[in-house]
């Protein structure tokens, strides 16, 4: 009806145009933060003092010079051994407790199932940030207090979300697996042990990386539970950058950029894994 | 605890496994004990830890809640419902749950935002992966980093002061330096960080609708709009509720993002800062263990209507 009605032709190439500015748009907002701060983190501070502000350029793009002193002075070493250490221990009772869960809630009939279904149904629904003040007095109890069993008995005892993934698993595996080999004369752990565990291999694979990526993340657990200097895992080492190097942006900056880059490395290898992993931990 | 399950496991299989060939019409009654066992060992590791670090905490807040409790001296009093109307009648304390309305608001805005680029991206376009990977990875990075990120982005010369500077306006705005400013930029770090996710969770919602769908539509002349609005939002309802519900007790339990940028100053402190402070801090642990008892149940009526709302029948485990 309009005069001048532009053609689906136009009005195609414009929506177009407008999709791809606005992703455009996006990846900047995205990229732009992180990118000067991997900038700054190359200056050198002369250059920070200088009045050219925080887009201009380093004068030499090789200077690693604020890496050194943030692995160094940053006790980052210190920090890769303890959030290591419990990496491997939370990850690795995870994935036994979890796949323990989902084995039995799947393949037994037993009285109170139910209940013990709705139990770990209801856990999903606490948060654990909330209920941290009391199960401090319980860490405590347990004399794990500035140690890294709290940290480690924390993830891998309060991780439900791990045994949905296994329980998804379990129930994909064949009953029928179980059965001949209950003939052959295995008992349910012979089961659990040769049949199901090593099926759950994918699940595993899912499982260690999302936790592995939370766990490596993770901030609040280690600064509620680990004050000490000595104790200090990536997060709460980098979070300690914020005194002496207070107006030392470079430093800092390098210290960011040493933490995201492992992050970014998993990522760029293992996307596909990582996108599905945190759809399924997500949606349970 | 895994390692005595297991030792009590491997020590008693051998006496099991005889017995079974044994029972071909009825089992003995030694191995009916043993089934009757069996799943109970493989669910004592998992139900102590769940009782350990979930219920038993969740009882023991509820019962500090009624004290004077300091969380150290053996003396504690009994003092009734008194933390309880201390969080809803003495203002700063109740401060707390209007900054969780900017976050609020922020998670409006991140939906929006993640349902425009999910749909987008569902299309044929250009470098998809890359988008989907610039988009999702601030989801994946340490937080306390991402803190630092931003404090240097709303620095005095920052990030932030550059790039407007670059657009010829020169502000000397401290970004974090009143409430409102300094809640909103870090709502806004909230939304640059959690946007992510929820795309991703509605791309994949949307890429499992069956493709014959949207031919089908454009047969029938639909266009991109009429797509999204019959086709992918009612395909993807659950997604949505499911993230509604996420955000609303995200936003109740935001911790990280402001306590490493701010320490809770100008006014930003959150419910769960204020709980940690009033607990590590000032010990305060009556009092902190009723605040997070109210936001336990807020986290919980709010599930609970959305349940009713929505019901899924995909949340049913078994």
């Amino acid at each position: 009806m309009r005069l001048m009605a532009p053609t689906p032709a136009v009005t195609r190439g414009v929506a177009r145009t407008l999709t791809y500015l606005s992703l455009v748009v996006a990846s900047v907002v995205v990229l732009l933060p992180l990118a000067v701060v991997f900038l700054t983190s190359l200056k050198t501070s002369e250059e920070m003092a200088d009045d050219s502000g925080a887009l201009s350029l380093p004068g030499d793009l090789l200077n690693l010079h604020n890496y050194v002193t943030a692995f160094q002075d940053g006790r980052m070493l210190m920090a890769i051994g303890n959030t290591a250490f419990i990496l491997l221990f939370a990850i690795t009772g995870t994935v036994i407790i979890g796949s323990m869960a989902a084995y039995a809630i799947d393949r037994f009939t037993f009285r109170f199932r139910k209940l013990v279904v709705a139990l770990f149904l209801f856990a999903t629904l606490v948060p654990g940030v909330t209920t941290q003040v009391a199960t401090f007095q319980i860490v405590n109890g347990f004399g794990m207090f500035d140690s890294r069993w709290a940290p480690i008995m924390l993830y891998t005892g309060t991780d439900i979300v791990s045994i949905y993934i296994f329980l998804q698993f379990v129930r994909s595996i064949p009953i029928s697996l179980d059965e001949s080999a209950r003939l052959d004369g295995a008992n349910a752990f012979t089961i659990y042990r040769k049949i199901i565990f090593p099926l759950l291999k994918p699940a595993i694979a899912t499982v260690v990386m999302v936790k592995g990526i939370a766990v490596y993340n993770d901030f609040y657990i280690p600064f509620l539970y680990m004050p000490s200097k000595d104790l200090g895992v990536i997060s709460t080492s980098l979070f300690r950058f914020k005194g002496p190097f207070d107006a030392h942006w470079e430093v800092i900056s390098a210290g960011a950029v040493l933490v995201i880059l492992p992050t970014l490395i998993v990522f760029l290898f293992l996307q596909r894994y990582i996108y599905n992993g945190f759809v399924r931990g997500a949606t349970k | 605890m895994t390692h005595t399950t297991r030792t009590e496991k491997a020590a008693r299989s051998p006496a099991a496994a005889p017995p079974q060939d044994a029972g071909t019409s009825r089992p003995p009654r030694k191995v009916r004990v043993w089934r009757r066992v069996t799943p109970w060992l493989f669910l004592a590791a998992p139900l102590a830890l769940l009782v350990t670090f979930t219920y038993a905490p969740v009882a023991n807040m509820v019962a500090y809640s009624f004290t004077d409790w300091d969380g150290v001296s053996p003396e504690l009093h009994y003092t009734g419902v008194e933390n309880y109307v201390d969080i809803f009648t003495r203002a700063e304390l109740f401060q707390v749950f209007l900054v969780s309305g900017y976050y609020l608001a922020a998670s409006v805005v991140q939906i929006g935002l993640a349902l425009y680029f999910a749909t987008i991206l569902s299309f044929n376009v250009r470098f998809r992966n890359f988008f989907k990977g610039v988009l999702f990875f601030p989801y994946l990075i340490n937080g306390v980093a991402i803190g630092f990120v931003f404090l240097y982005f709303f620095q005095d010369g920052g990030t932030l002061d550059s790039l407007l500077s670059l657009f010829g306006h020169d502000s000397d705005r401290a970004w974090l330096g009143t409430s409102t400013s300094a809640n909103v930029s870090l709502a806004g770090v909230s939304v640059w960080r959690y946007m992510g996710l929820n795309f991703v969770l509605f791309l994949g919602a949307i890429q499992s609708i069956p493709g014959e769908l949207y031919e089908a539509a454009e047969l029938d002349g639909a266009n991109r709009w009429q797509q999204f609005r019959y086709i992918i939002a009612p395909g993807i309802r659950p997604v949505i509720g499911l993230t509604v519900i996420l955000s609303i007790s995200g936003s109740l339990a935001v911790f990280e993002i402001p306590y490493i940028m701010t320490g809770g100053a100008t006014g930003t402190e959150t419910f769960v800062i204020q709980t940690v402070k009033l607990a590590f801090q000032f010990n305060k642990t009556g009092l902190a263990s009723a605040a997070a008892v109210v936001l336990l149940l807020i986290i919980l009526a709010v599930t609970w209507v959305q349940r009713r709302l929505v019901p899924d029948d995909k949340v049913d485990l078994v």
